[in-house]
């Protein structure tokens, strides 16, 4: 097996007892992005020579005898991540020179262990959209077939996972940005519950329901990597202060009377053939493994896209205020006056689907239209978590497809905003309702694109889905395979 | 037609903390531009607000000191509008959920005591400003971008400019007082925004109001209305109509001018702010916030009154600040002479204050040291007028009252021995004024003590001199 094919686990064993070295590992990694990038287009930024200094000063640091998790483990971040004197675009022509002055928290824990930063990745501009083609950097190729985008918007952690370009991403999931391209590309991606990880220092796309998760090969890396950003952050108001547990500690207790639902407005007409293939032979795996299903109804989902047009894009509409070119950023040239300068700055600097959700927010916040738009939006998004809440309180998880279809094919859906804000409808409510989610790597299509399977867990749940996405894990092949390129 | 004025006020108080609203940059006026600042309060990507538990506090206590109910569930929103003082293209305030509401204050003008409804004070963060000149182009300091500020808004219940003044006196009375404003106008700490109509005498629906903006003086504040009024007094008699706008005053030429119509009004688009938690204050919270409010400034005045028999003249003025009323505690406290404190603070201290420009912190003469002056003069050691002396000098060369008075030799003379010897040779020395009081003409009682006080350069006891010069003279 070559390096840049492990996992974080066991490249830790194998560093552990210095049978490798973080500097062999990250030369292996940047060799393969060099290799690989050309075609998929998965990072904006290759921090390399930076990345061998802190492979280094890793190797250093396990040579005394201090090596944690990431200890030495060559990670990429989406270009949401400030990271401290790495340029951070968030995929935005508006941010295309900004170097970041200080590193988001979640990455602040991540360096603080010794991690080693490749670069950053691509994305959809300012994370909004589903297939990583709305990028100022243009569009990332997912790797199973270059064809066919790799889901969005953090396309570029998925895509880096699947051509081997990193060991572990992060990414963020506003309405499901990690868990679709963790499915479209297969890898695992996890979108902890509102709350768990701290938001400072990742640039807002929609506050309530921004959330930051890993992309990762398998289900072990993914509970690691939650287990060393997760917990309370004193600069974000909204990280909850609550314990952060050993999320791998109940992995080995298997799944047997574990009752799963099965919400039947996600198994509906129209899924595609082989989703629904995919979906049936997982059911019967996990019965086989104990689990019992129910079915239960989620009433309101058929709202939840609506609903989440409405809230994210208002909140959107706020926080990319503040890009006007006057402090940082991009700054239109030959302008007369203040408000042509912001104007021409915001004009040039933002691409069409963030000009699109600015509209669409700054109307359902309007005056005469906040009664029934944005307040009508908060009111169903309750009626959405009640949904969650009543299920969880008959089921310990809820199991559904990730995406309707596949991966689909690039410029496919670009032209028509409504088919492209559709597939998101499996992984919307979860945003809304604020409880977590995980999507593992369950099946393969027909033309040989994979397709995930996801679990929802109550918030706070992140052991029980990560526990149950283990043993399914192990008792199936899907992860072990590998995109030809 | 009589014409009667509506005055609705907005204060902007800026609060004393010492650190920013959302993060923890000091609040420090007059530093460099742009050196009190983080990414936080520069709006930098990805970086998030976090509640100044302080600011929370000081709005609690000037609810509490204004008679307002405490909002058990508070909710932040953002204010959202472009400018280039703005970083983050919104403000954070309060919207539908402010932290107090349904307060009043009671003013008195002339006679009468009039109680002016407070409808709301909410919580918010000031925006930076623009420095425009050097080179044609314009900067932005955001240092002060998240000072916390109050917004105190009152009920349409003034009625005059007078009304206006008095009540504007009274919350910063308040505020200065508990000690969560500096109060400094001059540097924008205590701002407000007038809302002014007019309507027909005996009218029950008010007329459109033009909102006055920013106006930083009590003076101002009664020029802006008042030039507000006759202008829109003038405009309906010439057949017009006042129009709903926003107008700025200019201090220079006393006048109000049109900022931005009804039409030009931004829409701000208000909603919860999702960076932020709700916040809850317990009715745990506001009885120990209660519990440590300082002495009011009418809670301070009764006291005064019966504690130190002051009559109310005196109680009043001494009350007028915090400050000023420590000062005379002190001093009464330290000498146990209340009445004689109290002269000596509204007169001789106040007027030299005054003369010299100083404030009452930065006062050379402590309340101690004034003590000990009284206790000079009530002890007959020195008189009023030797005093006043050595106010002086230890005002401007610092020292003790009585080590002054014992280097510059100016203790009082009592002895009857020292002042008959001056009384007989000024008697000798005068003989035709002998004469005349003595026929009666008692007027020249006066000039007897006179001279003798010349003669003893003003340290007899003029007690003493009193009685030996009525003696001598009778024969």
């Amino acid at each position: 097996m070559e390096l840049f094919e492990q996992s974080i686990h066991d490249l830790h064993q194998m560093l552990k007892k210095r049978q490798v070295s973080s500097l062999e590992i990250t030369k292996a990694l940047l060799a393969r992005i060099e290799d690989t990038d050309a075609a998929i287009n998965a990072f904006i930024t290759v921090t390399g020579e930076q990345a061998l200094l802190d492979a280094a000063a890793a190797d250093q640091r396990i040579a005394a005898g201090d090596c944690a998790a990431l200890t030495g483990i060559p990670v990429a971040l989406k270009d949401i991540f400030l990271t401290k004197g790495v340029r951070t675009t968030c995929a935005s022509r508006m941010l295309e020179n900004f170097i970041a002055p200080y590193d988001a928290t979640a990455w602040a824990r991540m360096k603080g262990q010794g991690a080693v930063l490749l670069g950053k990745l691509n994305q959809d501009e300012f994370a909004m959209g589903s297939s990583c083609e709305n990028s100022a950097f243009g569009p990332t190729r997912n790797p199973w077939n270059r064809e066919h985008i790799p889901g969005g918007s953090s396309g570029g952690s998925a895509a880096a996972i699947a051509a081997q370009q990193a060991v572990a991403t992060l990414g963020t999931d506003t309405g499901g940005s990690i868990r679709q391209p963790a499915s479209h590309c297969g890898c695992v991606g996890l979108k902890p519950t509102y709350g768990r990880v701290s938001r400072y220092g990742v640039i807002a796309y929609a506050s309530s329901l921004d959330q930051v998760g890993p992309v990762t090969r398998d289900v072990a890396d993914a509970a690691l990597l939650l287990g060393a950003i997760a917990g309370h952050d004193p600069k974000d108001s909204t990280s909850v202060d609550c314990p952060v547990p050993d999320y791998t500690a109940g992995f080995q207790n298997g799944i047997k009377g574990l009752k799963v639902g099965l919400p039947k407005e996600y198994f509906i007409e129209g899924l595609d053939a082989d989703v629904q293939k995919t979906m049936d032979q997982a059911i019967a795996r996990f019965r086989q493994l104990g689990a019992e299903f129910v079915e239960v109804s989620l009433p309101h989902t058929n709202y939840a896209v609506a609903t989440y047009y409405l809230i994210a894009t208002a909140e959107a509409s706020s926080n990319l205020a503040r890009y006007e070119g006057v402090r940082f950023g991009h700054r239109a040239e030959d302008t007369a006056g203040l408000m042509d300068l912001m104007m021409q700055s915001r004009a040039e600097g933002f691409g069409t689907e963030v000009k699109r959700r600015i509209m669409l927010g700054t109307y359902a916040l309007s005056s005469g239209y906040y009664d029934a738009y944005y307040l009508k939006a908060q009111k169903v998004r309750t009626l959405i978590q009640r949904d969650f809440i009543d299920a969880f309180a008959k089921v310990d998880l809820l199991l559904t497809p990730v995406a309707p279809t596949p991966a689909f094919k690039i410029g496919e859906k670009s032209s028509d905003p409504l088919q492209m804000y559709l597939s998101d409808i499996f992984t919307i409510p979860v945003n809304l309702a604020g409880i977590c989610g995980i999507s593992v790597p369950a099946g393969m299509s027909g033309s040989g694109l994979p397709i995930g399977l996801q679990l929802l867990g109550r918030p706070f749940g992140e052991e029980t889905i990560l526990q149950a996405a283990y043993c399914f894990e192990q008792a199936t092949e899907w992860h072990r395979a590998k995109a030809a390129i | 037609m009589n014409f009667q004025p509506v005055i609705g006020l907005e204060v902007h108080v800026q609060l004393k903390t010492d650190s920013k609203i959302f993060c923890g940059c000091s609040t420090r006026f007059g530093a460099e531009p742009n050196l009190n600042t983080c990414p936080v309060c520069l709006a930098l990507p990805g970086a998030l607000p976090v509640l100044n538990k302080k600011v929370v506090e000081f709005a609690i206590m000037a609810g509490l000191s204004t008679n307002c109910s405490i909002s058990p569930a508070n909710i932040f929103a953002r204010k959202n509008y472009f400018y280039p003082d703005l970083p983050k293209g919104y403000q954070i305030s309060q919207f539908d959920l402010p932290i107090c509401l349904a307060g009043h204050l009671d003013i008195t003008v002339g006679e009468q005591t009039k109680r002016i409804g407070i409808t709301r004070i909410h919580m918010e963060e000031d925006a930076g400003k623009l420095v425009h000149g050097q080179g044609g182009g314009s900067g932005v300091d955001l240092n002060r971008a998240g000072t916390p500020l109050l917004e105190v808004v009152s009920e349409p219940d003034l009625r005059s400019s007078d009304e206006a003044v008095a009540y504007l006196k009274k919350l910063y009375q308040i505020v200065t007082y508990l000690g969560i404003c500096d109060g400094n106008m001059e540097e924008g700490s205590f701002r407000c925004d007038a809302n002014v109509s007019v309507m027909p005498v005996g009218s029950s629906s008010f007329g459109t109001r033009a909102e006055i903006k920013n106006v930083n003086s009590f003076k101002f504040v009664k020029q802006a209305i008042e030039y507000e009024i006759v202008r829109q007094i003038e405009l309906i008699e010439d057949g017009g109509k006042v129009v709903q706008e926003t107008r700025l005053f200019d201090p220079n030429k006393g006048v109000t001018r049109s900022m931005r119509g009804k039409e030009e009004a931004h829409d701000y688009r208000y909603f919860p702010d999702p960076d932020l938690v709700p916040v809850v204050i317990s009715s745990d919270w506001i009885e120990r916030v209660r519990a440590d409010l300082p002495e009011l400034p009418e809670d301070k005045y009764s006291r005064f009154l019966t504690e130190y028999s002051l009559p109310e003249y005196d109680a009043e003025v001494l009350t007028s600040s915090r400050q000023l009323a420590d000062y005379f505690e002190q001093c009464a406290q330290a000498c146990t002479n209340a009445k004689s404190s109290a002269n000596w603070v509204m007169g001789e201290l106040t007027r030299t204050l005054n003369d010299t420009g100083t404030s009452i912190e930065q006062c050379p003469v402590s309340p101690c040291k004034l003590a000990d002056l009284i206790k000079l003069i009530d002890g007959g050691t020195i008189s009023g007028t030797i005093a006043k002396k050595v106010f002086e000098e230890i005002w401007k060369n610092g020292g003790e009252p009585a080590a002054v008075v014992e280097q510059q030799g100016l203790a009082q003379v009592s002895d009857t021995g020292a002042i008959e010897a001056a009384i007989d040779q000024i008697m000798a020395a005068n003989q035709g004024q002998v004469e005349e009081y003595r026929s009666g003409k008692d007027k020249v009682f006066g000039f007897f003590v006179g001279q003798v006080m010349k003669t003893m350069k003003g340290k007899a006891n003029p007690a003493v001199v009193n009685d030996l010069l009525k003696q001598k003279l009778a024969g």
